[in-house]
């Protein structure tokens, strides 16, 4: 047989051909999961035999608008976006053969959801300070210390983990990252409460948690850059979210501005129309960034679009709640739950404000992005640091 | 669907036209003009419209032009706004040129096409499409009264004169009294306009061009208006990183950097919307609301990083010689010109549907 070319319309013969073997209507879910993973239809800018075709990016939307069109059920992306957006990335780049095997099939499908055990209580923007030790006994890794912020850490069957193998390093040196088997007996997962009432994220203690040495994410004392593949697919996946015009926070109050014009006053109408302008010229950025990643041509915007994200989010729905007048003083529910999913727009004008708050800090605080913009984009100086050459364990704290 | 990239061939009509700018458009000679009784570069624009083609962008080829569209003219005004050059682009290639294809004109399309004459529409440069405009009086036969704030008609060959019977006439310049008023934005000066029983040949209904030639006015100045803030901010990184205070390049401090960085923002977003307005004014789709949406951003943005380099730039950005100042008094006109961001904002809330209370 003749190779064929990777061009949409091949994918459109494989995803057609997928669909034949296994209707959407009378398959389960999962297997026919599993089927298009191993067609090479889950990413296909993943290598052959990972669930890809090793074919440009740009293509998978031929082949999600040929499965939607038939009614196939997705992954549920916004259930495993932690997975998808960033262990797999990381996996996929620094994972051994086997590592790639055993895990990017299930975490794709969503059997096996994902989290990140990155922060601190003592490392938040000094991420590179953290102190949860790793000690190495025979095959294994015993880890003890504590990760906060670790969303959906309470459905997960694996984490994402840097430790501390070598204290005796400065810091960014004795860093390995591994990944973590949840269910292990020394994995404590305690909720963590928000401004919300909601626990979206939680802490998770770690108490002799055993790793075998197989579960480890590239070399040891390489976890810090093995980290930075993750750091940052996890700003582009936060700030790089394709929206229709009006898709994101903007979009419920200019339907309540619509349909409640009792509710209108010129201040607000000025400041609404601003706050319009800008999600839209934000919404084009984006757009403009992935017209530049799917044409191959390298973009910086990323490194800014999480900055304007946060801010939009927190000035939008703080005009919302003022917008809705007496009920702006209400709150739709303050009862303490543990949602699987992160739903920034989700919920009353209160809640979008609290939540909002966590944008410019979770994944990256506004301040530190400002500091990678002005370094990394425009090239000025760094800021000046004292604890490069100092080892980990000499740290102030 | 819209397409916000720039093409191999517009980096490359890019890439002439700077070379073109950097030879013959440096910043002491835009100042020494500025400070002369001719400000406009008329040499320069020579080379660029009727050297390069670059007059006739928006004209068909069977009617004379290049047969290109708003994407290309946005790429040469991004350059032209990086420069801040004098030349009657934007009024004469865009302004008037839209306007002539609005009412089916040949003769002086063609004519503005080759770029061997210089139209420019007679309306003040602050209007915003839509807005009302003045027109002159039309007795037997010719035409009477006074239009102030009519940029570039001081190098105006033609003028596209509004007239009271709702048409739009096409008058000599040599039959008016052109009286230059002056002007905050001394690369872009405006001029008064008397009519004293001028002769002028209707060319077509004056409503419909106008409207078709501010809002393509607009919808393109944004790319000006991104020529004019990248500068700006590439000029400011550069100067902070070389100026040295207390032992360092002030470019280091955290208070400077973060504000570049927040500018940098803001530019690149700008790109975005002067992106999408020229592909939408290109494809005639959705033009309205893209124009207005740049407009309503580009011109705060242009105003802030001209704003910013100046005052980065210390004492040396207060002086006369130094060149931020040409670039703070173009962006500031700018963001009168074609509309204030306040008056696309208020068209918006009418295309959008956010009412006002």
């Amino acid at each position: 047989m003749t190779e064929r070319r990777l061009d949409a319309a091949e994918l459109r013969r494989r995803t057609q051909q997928l669909l034949a073997a296994h209707p959407p209507a009378a398959t389960d879910r999962q297997t026919f999961l599993e089927a298009r993973f191993d067609a090479g239809l889950a990413w296909v800018h993943y290598p052959e035999g990972l669930g890809g075709l090793g074919a440009p990016r740009s293509l998978q939307a031929v082949v999600d608008a040929e499965l939607e069109a038939a009614g196939a059920p997705d992954n549920d992306p916004r259930r495993i976006g932690i997975g998808l957006g960033m262990a797999a990335p990381t996996i996929l780049r620094y994972g051994t053969e086997e590592q790639r095997r055993r895990f990017l099939r299930p975490l794709w499908t969503g059997q096996e959801v994902w989290c990140q055990l990155f922060s601190e209580p003592g490392a938040g923007s000094d991420l590179a300070a953290l102190g949860t030790r790793a000690v190495r006994d025979g095959d294994d890794w015993v880890v003890d210390g504590q990760k906060v912020w670790t969303s959906s850490a309470h459905v997960a069957r694996w984490a994402i983990l840097i430790a501390r193998t070598d204290p005796d390093l400065p810091k960014h040196q004795g860093i390995t990252y591994f990944l973590c088997d949840m269910s292990d007996p020394g994995v404590e997962v305690r909720p963590l409460r928000q401004i919300t009432g909601e626990a979206e994220f939680n802490e998770v203690f770690l108490t002799g948690v055993r790793i075998p040495d197989s579960h480890r994410l590239g070399g040891v004392g390489e976890g810090w850059r093995v980290a930075q593949t993750t750091l940052m697919n996890e700003r582009v996946s936060i700030g790089g979210m394709r929206l229709p015009r009006e898709g994101g926070m903007i979009g419920p109050v200019a339907k309540t501005w619509r349909e409640r014009p009792e509710l209108r006053t010129h201040d607000l109408h000025q400041r609404l129309l601003r706050l319009w302008v800008e999600a839209e010229v934000s919404r084009l950025t984006a757009e403009r960034l992935r017209q530049q990643l799917a044409a191959g041509q390298p973009g910086y915007e990323g490194s800014g679009m999480k900055l304007a994200f946060a801010r939009l989010n927190q000035e939008i729905s703080g005009l919302e709640v003022e917008l809705r007048g007496e009920e702006g003083l209400l709150y739709d529910d303050w009862t303490m739950r543990r949602p699987e999913l992160v739903d920034f727009t989700g919920r009353d004008a209160g809640y979008r404000y609290l939540r909002a708050k966590g944008n410019s800090i979770e994944g990256g605080t506004s301040e530190i992005l400002l500091n990678i913009v002005a370094e990394r984009v425009l090239g000025l100086p760094a800021e000046p640091r004292t604890d490069k050459d100092v080892a980990w364990k000499d740290l102030a704290r | 669907m819209t397409d916000l990239l720039y093409s191999e061939e517009e980096e490359a009509l890019r890439a002439a036209v700077r070379d073109l700018l950097t030879d013959h458009c440096d910043a002491a000679g835009v100042l020494a003009r500025a400070e002369s009784e001719a400000p406009h570069d008329l040499a320069l624009w020579k080379s660029l419209a009727e050297g390069m083609g670059l007059a006739g962008l928006l004209v068909p080829e069977e009617r004379g032009g290049q047969g290109a569209t708003h994407r290309e003219a946005a790429v040469v005004l991004e350059e032209l706004g990086r420069a801040v050059a004098p030349v009657p682009y934007l009024t004469s290639a865009v302004v008037a040129t839209e306007a002539l294809l609005a009412c089916g004109e040949e003769e002086l399309l063609a004519r503005l096409a080759s770029g061997r004459t210089v139209g420019v529409l007679a309306v003040a440069l602050h209007l915003a499409p839509g807005a009302a405009f003045p027109a002159v009086r039309v007795q037997d036969g010719v035409l009477h009264g006074e239009l102030t704030g009519i940029a570039d008609a001081a190098v105006a060959d033609v003028l596209l004169v509004p007239a009271e019977d709702g048409g739009l006439y096409a008058v000599d310049s040599d039959a008016v009294a052109v009286t230059g008023q002056v002007s905050l934005d001394q690369t872009r000066p405006v001029a008064a306009v008397r009519l004293d029983g001028a002769a002028g040949r209707r060319v077509g209904d004056a409503g419909p061009a106008v409207r078709r030639a501010l809002r393509a006015a607009a919808g393109l100045l944004a790319s000006e208006q991104f020529g004019l803030a990248d500068w700006s901010l590439t000029e400011t990184v550069r100067y902070l990183k070389e100026r040295k205070q207390f032992n360092r390049p002030v470019g280091g401090f955290q208070a400077l950097k973060h504000r570049l960085a927040q500018l940098w923002l803001e530019v690149v977003n700008l790109r975005a919307a002067a992106r999408n307005a020229a592909d939408a004014l290109a494809r005639d789709e959705d033009a309205d609301v893209a124009a207005a949406v740049a407009q309503a951003y580009a011109a705060p943005v242009a105003v802030h990083a001209a704003e910013e380099a100046l005052q980065l730039h210390g004492g040396i950005g207060m002086t006369w010689e130094h060149p931020v100042h040409l670039y703070l008094k173009r962006a500031k006109a700018d963001s009168l010109a074609y509309g204030t961001a306040g008056a696309h904002r208020e068209a918006l809330a009418g295309l959008v549907d956010l009412q006002a209370p």
